[in-house]
């Protein structure tokens, strides 16, 4: 398969990923060779194979349910871009 | 053309764990912005979930609840998509295996019963809140929500009106809260709607395109909002137009619907299986705990009522609207053997009344169980008529006294049933009033009941009623 | 000589008090002063929480309350959060980001009175094999300085390379701890999946991540495993197994031992100097007595294919959370929301980054979900398998860590595709979850080092140090220091 601009433009927008004219198509070539590099995989069939999703064939691990953490929103904050009165700021969302 | 409404609903309700799904962090409701936000729900570099047995069990719970099928293992997803209050820039859900599928409730609607099938129910994390106000034309963002656990539940096309909407929507915020796993309170969110709406010509087999309606925070809300969207989709529909399948949201300020997003520029989620997350393993042990551990559930309660205490299916689903109300009526009628249908008047009439006159709870009832059935035994047994009972009854409410016997007593309220004692009254009335015995003997039937209303006078309203009509009938007529 | 002495030897010396933690880091904080500015391994110095620290492994040792290698200095690589320390993963995104929190692997060195030296360059979110893409600058290969570190840990390669640090940690997705180890002549191991706790270390590939010490020797690793392995109940995926003591195994004899040679490790790809240099390496294996089976690993050739579906797509998603809302780099001009997303993301992320963030976003996507990432998930399992069977005939499996020797900075830096290829040995274990290592054996092309892959089954890894520590009693390579950068 061959992926096109317009390929690029849609998943750099999935991403949040600003991308000028130029730079799409540049990427366009760059991704263009790995797709192929991946389509190797096409090859083998594998019909029957289970999907691995981790490396270990373990079972997930339950938590009780307790309280664990105490308010650090202070220490947090001190590293965010723009806080007011204990809030994130954001620009405005439209809904 | 008649058209036929469909409708399926998927229902958001906040489990009512202790810490969220993932993190240790507390749920509790109305914290200062992002002080119940920690590591692991403002997502920094680096963090990790782990999930919280209790939100599974009450997911199993609410499966057994609704006789669904438990999936094990369970796998959880992410799904994908950026806002600022989704701090991961994903959200953890389940898309394959969910926790729950399939299942069935039943819904009453007015005195028909029908059947709601589920699709599934499963278990993801709560965004945070946006505050659009307050900030200066920015957003303000608090994440203290983020990560509390969820059950998405997602019913079947099965609704035909917005009525059965509404009951549906009822049944299930009445059994999350019957079997614990959600307070249901919805002013805070805890029990959440969301409509999917479609109509198609009746009679056909094909759905309609159909519209979601988000933010449907009340069981009013959800009613208008469906009967607004079916009426919007008819108007299109009847003027040649064609519904575009979009998400909507409800302005209960403005009592009507508007476009949030239309399927062109729909999310690409990209859903998959979340690589921090282990398959979830539910074990036979584990589903017959928490089979033990539930309530008898409203359905058995129901029928049990209407089996049992002989009561109408519509009074059985009253009863059992919430957990507390059908435990006040069993407490009260295990009190008093045989008197279902009574017991189910007084609370169904002047219990439930004069709690919705003052806004109180049944839990807050002042009149208990044992002090309810100790009254009702006493209208059983005919020592009090229904209009003393009232005041017997209101005597408890007010706190006059803890016990119907020692009120009747102390008021003298005990009714007059002894035939010679009536029959005595009786001839005392006929005496002084010679023109009303002769006017019902000529053919005027009032005048019997003005007869009547003598005898309750000179009584002081103590004398059995229907004893008073009987002897007077049988006197009037020697 | 301090420098090129084990942490055996150092932590002798400390316990004995004939030399403090103080001196020690000092000793080695100067090296880094003289050394940095021309390698550029480390982002971070902090010499006052260096020697702090060092002071208090000072008074854990005087009071009689120290630990085994208390009191040594470590650079631990700029993916683990280090409270109060900036921790930048290589990006522009994190350039501001102190962490408020310690990951796991921090917090248990700290614990056992560890000095932290500095934070380590690194390929931008351990994205690449050259440590050309991190925002803070190319590091040099202290062997060759025109020459690549290798990556994405090759800031902690060149520091343990040129000796300004006794060993440091890394982390592995698809071979970044093996192949800059390879590229930089000195020791490194990715443990079984599971073994080292993932908290606080930055996320790229969660189903592949694993972090490992790098050091000069397999006892040093070894030694270091036993502080770094541990059961974390903050990580789902740590695994809960009894404590186990890596250096325990190291002097057995090793005659018993069956190596596994797969013929596709041994193909075309592999450079002349490289082959020799590795044949060389398996004739002393020879001669401690292994002997050796060849075998097949038929699926490993689709190994990058796999592997470069399955780490994008998770980073895709990882990294998401890098919007400029709560932390790190938020663009100064933007319209609206979506705007502030995008131009964030577009220039506080490198090109690396961004294509693999692109890559993991198309395989994820609507209709391409399982053509790409469902059967790249299968076909991970046929290469699991592959090891599997592979190891009912042999007890290790060895090979070349990389099929050539550094290359030159520059030199691959507009051909993803050639610079992806240098994970073509190392991916297939990080796939499997399988431990594997890296062990310094000789010199090729240019005189810059070789490094040999050893892979095991899980959870063998005593087994492996095992063998790299005999073939260590026999060789120096791993004694060797680049020329330019002795003191």
């Amino acid at each position: 398969m061959t992926l096109s601009l317009d390929d690029v433009k849609r998943i750099a927008n999935l991403a949040r990923i600003e991308i000028s004219e130029g730079d799409a198509q540049q990427t366009l070539a760059h991704l263009s060779g790995i797709f192929n590099l991946i389509e190797q995989m096409q090859a083998v069939d594998t019909e029957s194979v289970e999907p691995m999703s981790h490396s270990q064939d373990m079972v997930q691990r339950l938590r009780e349910d307790v309280v664990t953490e105490s308010d650090q929103h202070v220490l947090f904050q001190s590293i965010a871009p723009q806080v007011e009165a204990g809030f994130y700021l954001v620009p405005k969302v439209i809904e | 053309m008649q058209w036929e409404i469909v409708i399926g609903l998927e229902i958001h309700a906040q489990l009512s764990t202790r810490s969220k799904i993932f993190s240790g962090a507390s749920i509790a409701y109305g914290a200062r912005p992002n002080s119940q936000a920690c590591a692991v729900d403002i997502a920094l570099p680096g963090v990790l979930p782990v999930l919280n047995q209790g939100a599974v069990e009450r997911a199993i719970k609410f499966g057994l609840a609704i006789d669904a099928k438990i999936n094990s293992p369970s796998i959880f997803a992410r799904k994908n998509y950026f806002y600022p209050d989704l701090p991961k820039g994903y959200q953890i859900s389940q898309f394959e295996r969910p926790i729950v599928e399939g299942g069935h409730v039943s819904i009453q609607v007015g005195d028909r019963e029908k059947t709601i099938r589920l699709t599934r129910a499963h278990l993801e994390e709560d965004a945070g809140k946006s505050m659009h106000e307050d900030f200066h034309g920015m957003t303000g963002i608090d994440l203290n929500r983020a990560g509390t656990a969820l059950l998405e539940i997602v019913s079947e096309p099965d609704m035909r009106s917005s009525a059965e909407a509404v009951a549906y929507a009822k049944t299930l915020h009445s059994l999350v809260r019957w079997i614990g796993i959600c307070d249901g309170n919805m002013q805070e969110g805890s029990f959440r709607c969301d409509a999917n709406v479609s109509v198609r010509p009746l009679g056909t087999e094909k759905l309609g395109t159909r519209c979601e309606i988000k933010n449907l925070n009340s069981f009013r809300f959800l009613e208008r909002a469906i009967d607004h969207e079916v009426a919007r989709q008819i108007d299109i529909l009847e003027e040649g137009g064609r519904i575009i399948q979009q998400t909507r949201l409800y302005d209960a300020d403005r009592d009507e619907t508007r476009s949030m997003r239309s399927k062109e520029d729909a999310q690409d989620y990209r859903y998959f299986p979340d690589p921090d997350l282990l398959p979830v393993v539910i074990s036979g042990e584990w589903i017959e705990h928490a089979k033990k551990s539930l309530p008898e559930l409203p359905e058995d309660k129901r029928s049990r009522y209407v089996k049992q205490h002989g009561l109408s299916a519509y009074d059985a689903s009253v009863l059992t609207v919430t957990r507390e109300l059908s435990d006040y009526f069993d407490q009260t009628v295990e009190m008093l053997p045989g008197q279902g249908k009574l017991s189910a008047n007084w609370i169904m009439g002047e219990v439930s009344g004069r709690l919705n006159k003052e806004g109180l709870e049944i839990a807050q009832c002042p009149v208990n169980p044992e002090q309810l059935a100790g009254l009702l035994r006493r209208i059983s047994d005919g020592t009090v008529s229904g209009k003393m009972a009232r005041e017997v009854f209101d005597s408890i409410w007010s706190g006059e006294g803890n016990d119907a016997d020692a009120i009747i007593a102390a008021k003298g309220l005990k009714q007059i049933s002894d035939d010679s004692e009536i029959e005595k009254l009786v001839d005392d009335v006929l005496i002084a009033h010679p023109q009303q015995v002769a006017d019902y003997q000529s053919g005027k039937e009032k005048a019997f009941n003005s007869l009547v209303g003598q005898v309750m006078k000179v009584s002081k309203g103590k004398a059995n009623p229907a004893q008073v009509n009987s002897i007077l009938k049988r006197k009037l007529s020697e | 000589m301090l420098i090129n002495a084990s942490l055996k030897q150092l932590s002798l010396l400390l316990s004995e008090k004939k030399i403090s933690s103080v001196e020690l880091t000092s000793e080695f904080l100067a090296r880094i002063q003289t050394l940095n500015s021309g390698l550029n391994a480390f982002i971070t110095l902090d010499e006052e929480k260096s020697l702090a620290q060092a002071r208090d492994a000072d008074e854990m040792i005087a009071s009689g309350r120290s630990m085994p290698l208390t009191g040594i200095p470590l650079a631990q690589k700029d993916i683990f959060c280090a409270q109060g320390w900036l921790t930048t993963c290589g990006s522009k995104m994190l350039s501001n980001f102190v962490s408020p929190y310690d990951a796991t692997v921090i917090e248990r060195f700290n614990q056992a009175g560890l000095v932290n030296l500095g934070k380590t360059n690194m390929d931008e979110f351990a994205m690449g094999s050259s440590n050309e893409t991190s925002y803070y600058g190319p590091v040099r290969n202290p062997w060759d300085l025109s020459a690549v570190p290798g990556g994405s840990s090759g800031g902690s390669a060149c520091a343990v390379a040129a000796r300004m640090a006794p060993a440091a940690t890394g982390t592995d997705t698809g071979g970044s701890i093996r192949q800059p180890a390879a590229l930089c002549g000195i020791s490194g191991i990715k443990p079984t999946y599971g073994l080292v706790s993932r908290y606080g270390m930055i996320a790229f590939a969660s189903s592949l991540d694993q972090g490992g010490p790098m050091a000069k020797s397999a006892e040093d690793l070894a030694l270091l495993l036993n502080l770094m392995v541990g059961f974390d109940e903050r990580d789902s995926t740590s695994l809960q197994r009894d404590i186990e003591d890596y250096a325990r195994d190291l002097e057995k004899p090793i005659e018993q031992l069956r190596i596994g040679l797969p013929k596709e490790f041994f193909a075309e790809g592999m450079s002349t100097d490289v082959a020799s240099a590795i044949e060389a390496a398996l004739d002393e294996f020879r001669k401690l007595g292994a002997t050796f089976v060849d075998i097949s690993l038929p699926n490993s050739k689709l190994a990058i294919p796999v592997y470069y579906v399955l780490a994008p797509a998770e980073a895709s998603s990882n990294l998401s959370r890098f919007d400029g809302v709560r932390y790190g780099y938020r663009a100064a001009q933007y319209t609206d929301l979506e705007n502030m997303y995008k131009r964030t993301r577009a220039e506080g992320f490198g090109e690396e980054v961004k294509r693999r963030i692109l890559i993991g976003t198309y395989v994820l996507s609507h209709g391409y979900y399982d053509a790409y990432y469902l059967q790249a998930q299968k076909l991970r399992r046929l290469i699991a398998k592959d090891f599997t069977d592979a190891f009912q005939q042999c007890d290790l499996i060895m090979g070349p860590t990389s099929p050539t020797v550094a290359f030159d900075i520059g030199e691959k830096c507009d051909d993803p595709i050639q610079m992806y290829l240098s994970d073509v040995y190392t991916s297939a274990a990080s796939l499997a979850g399988l431990p594997g290592m890296s062990i310094p054996v000789g010199f090729g092309k240019k005189d810059r080092p070789v490094g040999l892959h050893i892979i095991g089954n899980y959870f063998k890894e005593a087994q492996m140090l095992n063998a790299a520590h005999r073939y260590q009693q026999v060789t120096d390579w791993h004694h060797r220091m680049p020329s330019d950068v002795k003191a």
